[in-house]
């Protein structure tokens, strides 16, 4: 047992969203859900986040900022893909230049659906996230350690 | 204080400054979530943070930072160990000081941009609260005669009612030094406010959990000084100190952010006004 469900740090990337998501994502720090609640913290560094975000579809502009910051995380991590675009693509899916969902460029862990995603279904994919995460923990080698 | 119990004093410090720091923090972070209508996380949510952060991966830039964030550490330590064995007051401000020259060397050795911004900001935040520091000392000296801590507590009455400037010059300086807003310039803890995350943008697991460790020591440093002022009387130096980090609170979450022109100049009329003006007094007198 190890304290990373009792304070997950996200870190929020807004790729190619309408927007929508993202401000979902946001209304789950205010008062009315509080998700600090349970130690939530919207960090904005991926060296000190464990949870990584992700609103919107993947474009060519910015897969390499999505790898990058996944790069950045210290083990473990998890990344939680909000909405129809980040899921799959949503209805840019067939644009010239959207190359899909998230899971295009970097493993994803929890699917959150929902155009947009309602606050709720967002703090109950962060909670399956942290599942993973201590799940990820106990598989950590050594090394990584 | 004699040998053995100066010992204890230091022993006490090193074992319950990070718990009654944690703590303080998590009030904080409580008070502040209920000022803002929200729930606010457990009270505890501090030491689950800094458990969390020993349990992650350790990302190095350069393998000389670990040094220094250490030394940052250890440093802040020997400050707290100096004053609360009643030693010397001057030394403990320059240990202090030393402590975060190693933090902010930490930022440049890892040669990240946003980190020497960060750093470059520490900088300045120093440049701001140090003159009032060390006129906070000499305030303490002109009255008691001593840099002494245990003199400067045992001394027969309490300094706010000499050193009445000088103690709201110190409490303006808090405001930095507690790294509150408006003043929290390097570094914020509310993260969504800053540029990535200041001075500690580079640090990851367990370095970033040694920089909220020492932070959490620091402010009982601090409060520490702050009880000098009304010493005699153990009780009543806590309770006010209690209030005074509650008005800190206050403060932080009714600003938001300045520039570090503000600061800078801010901290300096301060001084120069209050701090300097009170120490003019005692002279005159």
């Amino acid at each position: 047992m190890s304290y990373l469900p009792k304070s997950p740090w996200l870190v929020h990337y807004d790729a190619s969203s309408c927007n929508g998501c993202d401000i979902e994502v946001l209304a789950c720090l205010t008062p009315l859900y509080d998700v600090e609640r349970f130690g939530v913290l919207n960090i904005g560094n991926p060296k000190h986040a464990d949870i990584f975000v992700v609103t919107g579809s993947v474009n060519e502009q910015n897969k390499s900022v999505i790898q990058n910051i996944y790069n950045q995380m210290a083990e473990p991590k998890v990344v939680v893909a909000i909405g129809a675009c980040a899921t799959s693509g949503g209805i840019f899916r067939e644009c010239y230049n959207v190359q899909g969902g998230v899971d295009k460029v970097i493993p994803v862990d929890v699917y959150v659906p929902g155009c947009a995603a309602r606050p709720e279904a967002i703090i109950d994919g962060v909670v399956q996230a942290l599942g993973v995460l201590e799940e990820k923990y106990k598989n950590m080698g050594k090394v990584a350690k | 204080m004699s040998g053995m119990n100066s010992w204890i004093a230091v022993i006490l410090y090193i074992v319950l400054a990070p718990i009654i720091g944690g703590l303080i923090a998590g009030v904080d972070r409580k008070i502040s979530a209920r000022m803002q209508g929200r729930f606010g996380p457990p009270l505890l949510q501090p030491f689950y943070d800094v458990f969390k952060l020993m349990s992650k991966q350790n990302i190095v830039v350069n393998k000389h930072q670990k040094f220094y964030v250490l030394c940052f550490l250890i440093f802040v330590i020997i400050t707290g160990c100096i004053f609360f064995s009643g030693g010397d007051l001057l030394l403990a401000i320059f240990a202090l000081t030393l402590g975060s020259v190693f933090l902010i060397i930490a930022a440049y050795s890892t040669y990240s941009p946003y980190a020497y911004i960060g750093a470059e900001r520490e900088m300045l935040q120093m440049m701001a609260y140090e003159p009032m520091v060390i006129l906070t000392i000499v305030g303490m000296y002109m009255v008691t005669k001593s840099f002494n801590v245990l003199d400067i507590f045992t001394y027969n009455q309490p300094l706010i009612y000499t050193l009445p400037g000088i103690f709201l010059g110190f409490l303006f300086i808090l405001t930095i030094k507690f790294r509150k807003s408006p003043f929290d310039i390097s570094m914020s803890h509310h993260a969504h406010q800053e540029i990535v995350r200041g001075v500690i943008t580079e640090f990851s697991g367990k370095e970033l959990a040694y920089v909220e460790i020492a932070h959490w020591y620091e402010n009982v440093f601090l409060l520490g000084i702050v009880c000098l002022f009304f010493a005699t009387n153990w009780a009543i130096a806590i309770a006010l100190a209690a209030v005074t980090y509650l008005l800190e609170i206050f403060i932080d979450n009714n600003n938001s952010r300045l520039k570090w022109q503000s600061t800078l100049g801010s901290a300096w009329i301060v001084a120069l006004i209050l701090g300097v003006g009170n120490i003019a007094f005692l002279a005159l007198r």
